[in-house]
């Protein structure tokens, strides 16, 4: 009768909004708004004739065609590491059952930064597969730090206390990443061409190194967002419903450190997609974390698009790296939270 | 019985304050001293006299040059920054009875060097409308952070994270006009986001030497107001003084400093962040902390640009040298408060 | 030594914060040189009430006076001269000592830039020995307890040197014995140098035991005034709290002394 009684409650039926195919519709109409929007914005816009040749006539050897294959590869980029934000973002603040958890309030993109500017400098290291394992040491060594200081004292890791640890520790890790950078203007070039090329240096090499890192952490996202629904009751309830809250969290921060370290590798540091996919698909469809990872992976997809594509715009002829595009759209919303926050929980 | 005890609190502040005079006496000295290592030292290094003789404007060759036009305006600009920081850092620091809400961590430098950088590259402005749109921008801000931090009850930790938001939403708009402004280069850069002394001159200081020198009365003759603030609204309230009328001299005598001082050298990292504490540690409380914090910055300013400019094979800007040195001392001061629970 | 005469009275003040009325039309007259305690259930406005005698909260309507004078247009510091307030809560500064902390409470008596003079010092000295301070002058605040924190506190006050004190709930937090502690010194205040005390006390007991004179308020006006064994009888009590009680004889001082009988425990014979 116990065990019965337990299988149940692991077995709580998926509850579907009412508008969920609705909101499911819209986001997937969305997705090829800005898709289609990606492949023809830009510092030129390309004409409906050579979209169609660069998509599906490879003999024909355009300009515009040329640029939109280009465009092909930068676009599928964009939304894998959209996908991969908007996830990581779900997971940490989930783990950390704190709304603020994002890895770029960790300081989590900076420590990633770090780690690939030593290995630039000191290490020789230049292609993608070399620095997505340095940009994971550093992602993950700058998490533990982070949540750490942010964990000590009364009351845990309260947001206030996260947001801090994170900011002075970007600012230290970001100071001397410039310190490491000034003397050495081939490792300058190098990490300016990783920083701000961000998804625009993206090519099918640096996808297929990806994918992996990607499907891991998905992976993993998906199979712990029963228990971690549980663990935001609260570590005692969840443990009285049978979860291992050590081993679940360690899993799933592993899963979020992988797919941020990963995307800050190759992308360079972005910001804020994973609070502001995160918190629009809990606003919309409720906190059931097996909605909210899938749904705040195609929202992240679809936010970190449109804002590459409004950096491009923006900066014409040149380009306004993605980050700085998302800090300006993403930092409202923790202004938001912060105005929302009821005093006692900050 | 009653002289007794007087005397025995008279004894226990005159050794605080022949500490505050001491400590004071020492910034002063190590302040005199950076000021003329920072004349002194460059990539020649000229003798003394050649050195006054420059300054007091006889003509020598070379040494007038590098003495006049490059290490005096970068001098004075680390003194007027470093002061300005310090005390408008205290004073925040002071006045929201937390260290960590300072211009720095909440935006305010931020603001100011968001709207330093917009006059420069898009209007292509100078001199007093970059003063001018510094100054108003930081009240913006400011304001910003207010109003949106005051729901329905005031809470130090919602200004801050708001202050954090905005300073991120504020150093994207740097960089987006920095490439706009086709002056995305690393010096500039770094200028506008961690604040640097490179390339001072000596006709951009005015502004900042003046609001410096009249806004410093203001603050020092609040001091005493100020303390009693700290004690909470109803206490200062209740012993009689005007508080909202106080808080708001002191925010608009700080922000104007602190916008000034961003306007010609960035905003340095961490600076404003930094004196408030350090004086406290040096000479306790119980005298007036504004000087000896603005002593503390102008030695940090001057010291740490020092360290940048010869202590290594490349030269760093200060803002590098000084996010380097501040950042533990934030995790340090962190560990701390959350110990003491005081967040 | 001649007692200080003020005369402090609302008159149908109404005041709140923002949109919420809490004190709703309230009049009464603070007796000169004596402790007086406010008491009321939680939420009736107590705090409040204290808060706009000290012009800390601005009333809607009606008028707090001083001497026949509005206490909003009295210049900050010359009321500070008159009255003082000792907040719920104060926020203790780091690394202060005491003798500064208490000296802080000199604020309305100097002038701008104007350092300690002789009388300043008299005047914390003053404060400290009524509080039993003086060998601490030197420590930290934060070194010390918190019931010698509430002792600086208060001292702060006195140095204030006000003909009136009033204090939010001086006693919270507090052990029962810096309670009672701390209510001594306050009447060592009262009787050596008339001090008018008003206050706000959570205990019923030691208000009964330690005032001159209770006003109790519910929902915000005044029901009741007078002298403890006016005020505290049991229906009396029953009005005020909505609680049920016996009201004895405290064997220790002879004031009120209220027993509350809940719906269990309670003997046969206690009730009738």
């Amino acid at each position: 009768m116990n065990s019965s009684s337990l299988s149940k409650h692991k077995e709580i039926r998926l509850y579907l909004p009412k508008h969920f195919t609705k909101v499911l519709m819209i986001c997937i109409v969305l997705l090829g708004v800005c898709v289609i929007a990606s492949l023809v914005l830009g510092s030129r816009l390309v004409r409906f004739q050579e979209l169609m040749d660069g998509l599906f006539h490879p003999d024909i050897d355009s300009y515009g065609a040329n640029i939109v294959r280009k465009r092909i590869s930068r676009t599928v980029f964009t939304l894998f590491c959209g996908a991969a934000l908007g996830v990581a973002g779900s997971l940490m603040q989930a783990v950390t059952r704190n709304p603020i958890a994002d890895p770029s309030i960790l300081g989590v993109n900076t420590g990633a930064s770090l780690f690939v500017v030593c290995g630039i400098a000191f290490l020789n290291i230049s292609t993608a597969g070399q620095y997505i394992w340095l940009a994971l040491a550093g992602a993950a060594i700058t998490a533990v730090f982070v949540f750490g200081i942010g964990s000590m004292g009364r009351g845990g890791a309260t947001p206030i206390k996260l947001v801090l640890a994170g900011a002075a520790t970007s600012a230290a890790l970001s100071s001397l990443v410039t310190a490491i950078m000034i003397p050495r203007s081939y490792a300058m070039d190098q990490f300016r061409f990783w920083q701000v090329g961000s998804v625009g240096s993206a090519n099918w090499n640096a996808i297929v190194t990806f994918i992996p890192f990607l499907a891991v952490g998905i992976l993993i996202a998906l199979i712990t967002a029963p228990a971690l629904n549980a663990l935001a009751l609260g570590d005692e309830a969840a443990t009285g419903l049978g979860v291992r809250t050590g081993v679940l969290r360690l899993v799933a921060a592993a899963g979020g450190i992988f797919l941020c370290g990963a995307t800050t590798a190759l992308a360079g540091p972005i910001g804020f997609i994973g609070l502001l996919s995160t918190h629009v698909v809990r606003l919309i469809l409720g906190p059931d974390l097996r909605l909210v990872i899938p749904m705040s992976a195609i929202s992240g997809a679809i936010i970190l698009t449109l804002s590459d594509v409004c950096g491009r715009l923006l900066g014409n002829p040149g380009e306004l790296e993605v980050g700085v595009v998302t800090a300006f759209v993403g930092a409202p919303i923790l202004i938001i939270l912060a105005m929302r926050a009821k005093v006692r929980s900050l | 019985m009653r002289n007794q005890s007087i005397e025995f609190i008279m004894a226990g502040r005159r050794k605080r304050r022949r500490r505050w005079s001491l400590v004071t006496g020492l910034l002063v000295m190590l302040l005199v001293i950076l000021c003329c290592a920072m004349l002194l030292l460059g990539n020649t290094i000229y003798p003394i006299q050649d050195v006054v003789r420059a300054l007091s404007g006889e003509s020598i060759k070379g040494v007038s040059f590098a003495v006049n036009t490059i290490r005096l305006p970068r001098m004075l600009a680390g003194l007027f920054a470093g002061f300005a920081f310090g005390i408008a850092g205290h004073t925040f620091q002071t006045m929201l009875r937390n260290p960590l809400a300072n211009p720095n961590v909440i935006g305010i430098t931020s603001g100011s060097s968001a709207a330093a950088v917009f006059c420069i590259t898009v209007l292509h402005a100078n001199g007093a409308v970059v003063s001018a749109a510094s100054v108003l921008a930081g009240l913006a801000t400011v304001t910003v952070i207010y109003f949106l931090s005051r729901g329905r009850v005031f809470s130090i930790g919602r200004l801050i994270l708001i202050g954090i938001g905005l300073q991120a939403m504020l150093d994207a708009v740097i960089s987006y006009l920095l490439l706009v402004g086709a002056q995305q280069d690393i010096p500039a850069a770094i200028r506008w986001l961690t604040g640097s002394l490179n390339g001072s001159q000596l006709d951009e200081l005015p502004p900042l030497m003046i609001a410096v020198m009249v806004l410093t009365p203001v603050v020092v003759v609040l001091g005493k107001h100020l303390d009693l603030l700290e004690l909470g609204e109803q206490a200062a309230s209740s012993l009689g003084v005007h508080t909202d009328k106080t808080r708001v001299a002191l925010i608009l005598s700080s922000v104007g400093m602190i916008a000034m001082a961003t306007a010609t050298t960035g905003p340095i990292a961490f600076v404003a962040f930094l004196s408030g504490p350090i004086a406290k540690r040096l000479v306790g409380a119980g005298f007036s902390n504004a000087i000896p914090a603005g002593l503390v910055g102008v030695n940090l300013v001057l010291g740490a640009d020092l360290i940048g400019q010869f202590a290594f094979e490349t030269r760093f800007p200060v803002g590098v040298i000084t996010g380097i040195l501040g950042a533990p001392y934030l995790v340090f001061l962190l560990i701390r408060m959350n110990r003491r629970g005081s967040l | 030594m001649m007692k200080p005469t003020h005369t402090f009275k609302t008159e149908a003040a109404v005041a709140g914060y923002d949109h919420k009325t809490v004190i709703q039309g309230v009049s009464l007259v603070i007796p000169n040189n004596k402790i007086s305690v406010i008491i009321g259930a939680n939420g009736c406005g107590k705090s409040t009430l204290l808060k706009a005698m000290a012009r800390l909260i601005k009333p809607t309507s009606g008028e707090i006076t001083l001497d026949g004078k509005p206490v909003n247009k009295i210049p900050p510091k010359q009321l500070a001269r008159v009255l003082g307030l000792l907040p719920q809560s104060p926020i203790v500064p780091e690394g202060i000592s005491v003798a500064d902390l208490v000296g802080r409470g000199r604020f309305p008596h100097q002038s701008w830039l104007s350092g300690w003079r002789k009388q300043d010092y008299e005047a914390v000295a003053e404060a400290m020995e009524i509080m039993d301070i003086t060998e601490l002058a030197n420590h930290h605040i934060d070194e010390l307890s918190g019931g010698q924190r509430q002792r600086v506190w208060i001292a702060m006050a006195l140095a204030q040197q006000t003909d009136i004190l009033l204090l939010d709930e001086p006693t919270t937090f507090l052990d029962i014995t810096y309670q009672v502690e701390i209510l001594d010194l306050l009447t060592d205040l009262n009787r050596k140098r008339g001090t008018t005390i008003v206050m706000v006390l959570h205990d019923i007991n030691l208000s009964a035991r330690y005032a001159d004179h209770i006003f109790a308020l519910h929902e915000g006006k005044l029901i009741v005034e007078g002298e403890p064994s006016e005020v505290i009888t049991s229906e009396r009590v029953n009005q005020i709290f909505g609680l049920n009680c016996t009201v004895i004889k405290d064997p220790v001082s002879g004031s009120p002394f209220v027993v509350p009988r809940g719906r269990y425990h309670v003997q046969q014979e206690a009730t009738s």
